[in-house]
């Protein structure tokens, strides 16, 4: 088996895309990393569904005691810190927000991104059943839409797919999809395969990819 | 002056009949759940309820106090409308789960800001509103879809309720409400779109202790008001000191 990039690399890669006050939403599990491989020099405004712009780190086991508070908490029902300029505000504000195209990046998880860029990831897989919660919103009406993901199944199948098996969360959304073997931007023409993960080749990367990709005349390896 | 202090969590839950729809705040904690008027409510025992809450309770995030999940637990639900009504962990699935899954109990799923838009439709007096989210996914099914700037658009309803059981920080005597940091999420905008709302708060101050600039709800959305005493063994496991020094 050839090596593949840890979710850590991933995010590292993902935060390459933020810029300097941009507002980010981050999803649940790779996405939630993303907050800790910000580019020094820049300042992003993080949002939160249930209501607050602009807080801090989230708390970590070791600050716990000291600073976690129930009335502090992300989306994910993590604890975070308060930081000067935070703000709060109730739930239709909060997708006023999102819906009102204020949101510049979103990131989220995948369980399949087809060659369009309809995102599935709401279904939870074998389990009939799925929360809806802020990614429709997220995926319809951020400016962009990044899809952080492993880059096959388990069972090694692909995620990438010509068309989505499973309920979608938003049609034509995703912009960008970063795995953990490749950078793929999600264009009119089709699936543009930017950036291959060290050690990896445009053949093997499409073996993995259900829908055909066309290869960028600038393919690099991953930086970061 | 109209009194809105109720002295218990039972006395203002009291009058909530079977087949009542019920707003209740919530998020993915204990902050900004009215667990006090939820237990009560359990207590109280009215059936048939249709419960409107960002989730169904019991989510995985809030196994350690009790939220509307209890709801689920005494059989007191006949429909949810939710946006995250399941449990994140396959291997501890909520009350809830089971039961709409076995059709006792009926499931609207909602994205989450259309719930927060419909709720806040309701309180505002706009019967419906179009938004693009949810085109061409399971949340079109049934309804009219128009464009609008070429962008295909359905059309929701408002979402209005009998009781809105809310949480807030404090409450002046005719029941202004200020809230503690993302306390507020659904609270401020389900009092607005309900018959009753019910506000469990952790102080009630005099009339103009609570800045004019600061207030978030108006007292005229609020009937009723109680505190939570000392002793009613919140989980307050956690350090509160960040907050209550700022507000």
């Amino acid at each position: 088996m050839k090596e593949r990039l840890s979710r850590e690399v991933v995010a590292m890669r993902i935060a390459k895309e933020l810029f300097d006050g941009a507002v980010v939403n981050l999803g649940i599990g790779i996405p939630t990393l993303v907050s800790s491989f910000v580019p020094e020099g820049i300042s992003v405004i993080y949002h939160t569904e249930n209501g607050a712009l602009g807080f801090g780190p989230v708390v970590t086991a070791e600050e716990m005691e000291e600073k976690a508070d129930i009335d502090l908490v992300n989306a994910s029902g993590q604890y975070v810190t308060p930081l000067p300029g935070m703000c709060f505000f109730h739930h239709a504000d909060s997708f006023a927000i999102i819906r009102g195209g204020h949101v510049d990046i979103t990131v989220l998880g995948v369980l399949e991104v087809s060659e369009k860029g309809d995102l599935a990831n709401w279904m939870f897989p074998g389990r009939g059943v799925g929360n809806i919660g802020g990614g429709m919103d997220l995926t319809f009406n951020a400016k962009k839409v990044i899809a952080a993901t492993e880059h096959t199944t388990k069972d090694g199948k692909p995620k990438i797919v010509k068309e989505c098996s499973v309920p979608l969360t938003a049609p034509e959304c995703v912009n960008l999809v970063v795995t953990d073997i490749a950078v793929i931007e999600v264009t009119g023409e089709g699936l543009l395969l930017k950036e291959l993960a060290p050690g990896w080749t445009a053949e093997e990367v499409q073996e993995l990819t259900e829908p055909k990709l066309i290869i960028a005349p600038d393919l690099k390896e991953i930086e970061l | 002056m109209l009194n809105k202090i109720v002295e218990t969590f039972d006395q203002a839950v009291l009058d909530v009949p079977d087949g009542a729809v019920i707003m209740i705040g919530n998020f993915a904690g204990p902050g900004g759940t009215p667990n006090y008027l939820i237990q009560a409510l359990c207590k109280q025992g009215a059936k048939n309820l249709t419960i409107v809450a960002n989730t169904a309770g019991g989510t995985g995030l809030t196994l350690y106090y009790d939220d509307h999940r209890i709801l689920f637990e005494n059989r007191q639900v006949r429909k949810v409308i939710a946006s995250f009504p399941f449990s994140t962990s396959p291997s501890r699935p909520s009350p809830a789960e089971k039961q709409i899954l076995s059709g006792e109990v009926e499931l609207e799923i909602v994205p989450q800001g259309t719930l927060a838009e419909r709720i806040r439709a309701g309180g505002a007096g706009i019967p419906a509103f179009y938004t693009p989210t949810g085109v061409s996914t399971v949340v079109q099914d049934g309804k009219e879809i128009r464009d609008f700037d070429s962008r295909p658009c359905l059309l929701e309803h408002a979402l209005k309720a009998d009781y809105a059981f809310v949480r807030a920080y404090k409450a002046d005597s005719i029941g202004n409400l200020v809230y503690r940091g993302t306390q507020r999420q659904f609270n401020p905008i389900m009092a607005t779109a309900a018959e009753v709302t019910i506000a469990e708060v952790d102080e009630i101050v005099e009339i103009g202790e609570l800045g004019p600039e600061a207030i978030v709800t108006p007292s005229i959305f609020v009937n009723r008001i109680v505190k939570v005493t000392e002793d009613q063994g919140f989980p307050r496991h956690l350090e509160r000191s960040f907050w209550v020094k700022r507000i």
